[in-house]
């Protein structure tokens, strides 16, 4: 049987420095699956080569057996694999739901011609409804005509998802979804991630909040300096001793 | 429908304002209907973030080739007018693949660069350009008769009314794709084009379009320059020009649509009434870098944010945005 998504002896350079080194992993479909380690371990790169932002220094990651690192990002969004990004990148200037209007750029591809000769009505409804979806599930509607750069950083923490979600993807990578929200959007963010779960899309999560990955993930890879350090269900994890030890002699703060 | 009755009046004082001018204030007029074209497909260039110095030279190209396909050809001019918006389409395609391998203040320069080649060219080859002297004779539009007017093209006053038309369907054309989802991912590549690509937008593409679509635009507005003054020559598509053209939409605004528009009417305005009536043509160029230099101190969103002003409660739908970021 094919791997659903496959992390293959992954390795990210920067000049001297390897900030992902050999790190191999496997999400299952239909699961969320936890990334976690100390600060600087290398999660975000990994996003990052996932993701097609960087080019793996070497090793691969396939979906459904297809190699997808050396892609480019929007390659690799239109395979069904969208992230959202660790600091609040959002369309700032933008409205709402201009924003995740933009995130349903590809299940409604904009057509040049059809626009100027007003033949793309349909489509245009079609796009509005997703995206109008996309913020009610994440309950943003009311907010639809704010200026996106206005928002609480809770709500644009979910804006970010709202736009990854508008594009329907396979699988969504999260960099720190709870940063910035209080404890209760955070169990309301926590409901709404199983749901999206429950209805077969697959979650990479990257958090710090361990109460929140312990809760939420079906499986947990720790990482440290880059290395694949351990993995499990949550119960595994948190008593691991390479893990604790990680988070508690990496003499570094754990959020 | 109490909306469409300010077009009535715009409409109805194109018709009749050129009436009560003299000779030369048409010719301006005609010329006026061609910069609002340049001036408003450049807008959609910048739309994506990008900033060129090409754009007058694109236009250029439109005019080269129209004249070129009428001399050459004997391509009727009206056709070779659309043709010339198709070339410089082309050209801006082919200049697309190196020019978006840079960001920013490269592709400035890079656009910079690639149009002071294309005039080298032109200077260089006397066939078929006609070296530095360019084109004469270039053929004028055959009259023709709508039955309630008669396009006669010896008088500004037809030619203006035939540039106003051709120019009112472009604007339209360029609002309607500024309206569209392609304008809006055109924004979503300028303002965050990680987050556009992480959605699936080809970013690329997107920049190579927008370049690609106002380069066509400026090239018929080039056509219908070439084929009113009857001659062209490198020099009517230098630097000078282009900066003109940059600060009609600074001085206007890039933020909306009309903006720009603004810009260019405004201080055309002033150059052809004031400046002119006064005898300060001569210093035409150094009076419009300081109208750019106090424009950008004092009304950094340009004069469409004049107009917002006066209409409050109205948010426009493109996002405020300043012009030299
Ligand atoms: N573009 C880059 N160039 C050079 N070094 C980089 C680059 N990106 C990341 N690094 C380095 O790689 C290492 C891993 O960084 P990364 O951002 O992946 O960590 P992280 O696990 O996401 O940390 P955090 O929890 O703080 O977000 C760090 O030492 C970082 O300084
Ligand atoms: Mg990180």
């Amino acid at each position: 049987m094919t791997k659903f998504l496959e992390i293959d002896a992954l390795t990210m350079r920067f000049g001297g420095l390897t900030a992902v080194d050999g790190l191999s992993f496997t999400v299952d479909h239909g699961t969320i699956h936890g990334l976690i380690g100390p600060n600087g371990a290398g999660k975000t790169t990994t996003f990052n080569a996932i993701s097609g932002f960087y080019k793996p220094s070497s090793g691969a990651v396939r979906l459904r057996g297809e190699v997808i690192s050396g892609l480019k990002m929007h390659e690799v969004a239109r395979r069904g694999v969208v992230r959202t990004f660790q600091h609040s990148t959002l369309f700032a200037e933008l409205t709402v739901l201009e924003n995740a209007l933009v995130g349903t750029h590809m299940p409604f591809r904009p057509n040049i011609f059809a626009a100027i000769v007003g033949y793309d009505r349909h489509d245009r409804t079609g796009a509005e409804a997703r995206a109008r979806e996309a913020l009610e599930f994440f309950n943003l509607a009311h907010l639809a005509d704010n200026r996106a750069g206005d928002l609480s950083h809770g709500h644009q923490r979910a804006l970010g998802m709202a736009v990854a979600y508008a594009a329907h993807p396979d699988v969504i990578l999260l960099d720190e979804p709870f940063t910035g929200m209080n404890p209760e959007e955070t169990r309301v963010m926590m409901g709404l991630m199983r749901k999206l779960r429950d209805d077969g899309t697959t979650i990479l999560i990257v958090e710090h909040d361990m109460q929140a990955i312990m809760g939420l993930c079906d499986r947990i890879t720790c990482m440290s300096f880059g290395k694949w350090l351990a993995e499990g269900n949550p119960d595994h994890i948190r008593h691991h001793p390479s893990v604790i030890e990680a988070y508690l002699g990496g003499a570094r703060h754990v959020a | 429908m109490p909306k469409v009755v300010p077009w009535f009046a715009l409409l109805a004082a194109l018709i009749f304002l050129p009436h009560v001018l003299s000779f030369s204030q048409q010719e301006i007029l005609v010329y006026l209907a061609i910069n609002v074209l340049i001036v408003t497909s450049y807008r959609l260039l910048t739309l994506t973030g990008e900033w060129s110095l090409a754009h007058v030279v694109i236009m250029g190209v439109g005019a080269y080739a129209s004249a070129l396909l009428t001399k050459m050809f004997s391509v009727p001019v009206p056709v070779s007018i659309l043709l010339g918006g198709v070339i410089a389409a082309l050209v801006a395609l082919v200049l697309s693949v190196p020019l978006f391998r840079m960001k920013g203040f490269y592709f400035l320069i890079g656009s910079f660069a690639a149009g002071e080649i294309i005039r080298l060219l032109w200077k260089r080859f006397r066939e078929p350009f006609g070296g530095p002297k360019g084109i004469k004779g270039i053929d004028p539009m055959p009259d023709f008769s709508i039955g309630i007017y008669d396009f006669d093209f010896f008088e500004p006053i037809s030619y203006f009314y035939f540039a106003a038309i051709v120019v009112a369907v472009c604007l339209l054309i360029l609002w309607r794709i500024e309206k569209s989802p392609v304008g809006l991912t055109f924004h979503a590549v300028h303002w965050q084009d990680k987050l556009a690509q992480a959605a699936g937008v080809n970013v690329r593409a997107y920049r190579t379009l927008a370049f690609t679509i106002a380069s066509g635009f400026a090239g018929l507005g080039g056509a219908l320059l070439a084929h009113y003054v009857g001659t062209i020559n490198p020099n009517s598509f230098d630097v000078e020009v282009m900066v003109f053209v940059l600060t009609w939409a600074i001085v206007g605004g890039t933020a909306t649509f009309y903006g720009p528009i603004l810009g260019c009417v405004t201080l055309t305005i002033l150059n052809e009434v004031v400046l002119r009536e006064m005898g300060f043509e001569q210093a035409r160029p150094l009076i419009y870098g300081l109208i750019l230099i106090l424009s950008i101190l004092f009304m950094p969103k340009g004069l469409e944010s004049l107009v917002q002003k006066l209409k409050p409660g109205r948010k426009s739908a493109v996002p405020v945005e300043r012009a030299a970021e």
